[in-house]
């Protein structure tokens, strides 16, 4: 079992160690701006990994065009956008705002809205179902009797 | 309706909310999958961002050893008429599977111009000869560049370009004769 989970956590991260400090920029203040581009951009072969987790090839070279444009003094957004120009919204794993993605950024606010109204109304009708009704004669006089009762 | 009633009411919509919520989503996973199967929902199915703008500019070197010519930017910029920009290579097999198609179109009469996605052109050339050449002219993609210059994430991938080369249609993966039938005839009629 351990061996087993040794190998299902170590061995993958190794395999994902191996071949980056080729790729790396020997200026750390460079490297660290293009690892902070390229865990904003999807791999578009995985789609649920940044391209710098990724280990498809088509994420590797995306990884050396970010490192190439970045070497070359552009600036973050520039680079960004130089992506975001040929794949589209789905490349940015942090969606940007507009008429096509309100939905999406919309729902939480919609889903709480929903929720809070939903308590209100639930709220309201049990307040209005606990006020008693004003006892009549007869209970009245049944009451007293009950009262008087040894 | 009377007091009790209604909360008696109220409860069984309590219960049975859920339940429909769930056979709602069961619902909608089951038509999720039942599309993925005939191939008319693709959850992979990213929409090109160059949809209705210039198709990028490529310069390449043609593929050596396959006889065929290569194409500039020109041909790219204002092909004249509607032309099909096709990523393959000679080591993806869902290449293999598309190819009639594209001989079939190239029969035709649609100009197809291949980019050759990083392959080795003698490669390349065997593969040509054994399948067909459907291609009026191709070009070696030798890094991937151009790949990425078209959003590419994967091979075969198509690109129908109008006569003005503008980007009008994108096929993620190979193209089957229905693909053909159904959307590239219309939008080929439409651009002609």
């Amino acid at each position: 079992m351990r061996a087993l989970l040794f190998a299902m956590v170590v061995v993958p991260s190794l395999a994902l160690a191996v071949g980056r400090p080729s790729e790396m920029l020997p200026d750390p203040a460079q490297e660290a701006r293009a690892q902070e581009i390229g865990r904003e951009l999807r791999c578009m072969v995985c789609q649920n990994q940044s391209i710098e987790d990724s280990e498809a090839d088509l994420a590797r070279d995306l990884r050396r065009l970010v490192r190439e444009r970045v070497a070359s003094g552009e600036s973050s957004d520039a680079v960004r956008e130089y992506v975001h120009a040929r794949y589209g919204d789905f490349v940015l794993l942090r969606p940007p705002f507009n008429w096509v993605t309100a939905p999406l950024w919309a729902l939480p606010v919609i889903v709480l809205a929903g929720g809070a109204l939903a308590l209100v109304v639930m709220r309201r009708r049990s307040a209005g179902r606990v006020v008693p009704a004003p006892l009549s004669e007869a209970e009245r006089a049944w009451l007293a009797r009950l009262e008087e009762e040894p | 309706m009377s007091e009790a009633r209604r909360s008696a009411l109220s409860r069984r919509a309590l219960v049975w909310a859920p339940l429909g919520l769930a056979a709602a989503g069961g619902l909608g996973f089951w038509a999720m999958l039942r599309g993925m199967r005939d191939g008319s929902y693709d959850p992979r199915g990213v929409p090109s961002a160059l949809i209705g703008k210039a198709a990028p500019a490529l310069s390449l070197p043609a593929v050596e050893g396959t006889g065929l010519p290569g194409f500039g930017p020109d041909a790219l910029a204002a092909p004249g008429g509607p032309v099909l920009v096709n990523f393959w290579a000679s080591w993806c097999v869902p290449c293999v599977v598309e190819h009639p198609q594209l001989v079939a179109l190239q029969r035709r009469g649609v100009r197809i111009l291949g980019i050759n996605y990083k392959d080795k052109p003698a490669d390349a050339a065997k593969f040509l000869t054994r399948y067909g050449n459907p291609f009026a002219a191709l070009v070696a993609d030798a890094d991937g560049r151009a790949g990425i210059e078209y959003g590419l994430y994967g091979v075969p991938e198509t690109y129908l370009l109008d006569g003005g080369g503008i980007v009008r249609w994108r096929w993620a993966g190979p193209m089957t004769p229905d693909t053909v039938s159904a959307e590239l005839d219309v939008l080929l009629r439409r651009h002609a």
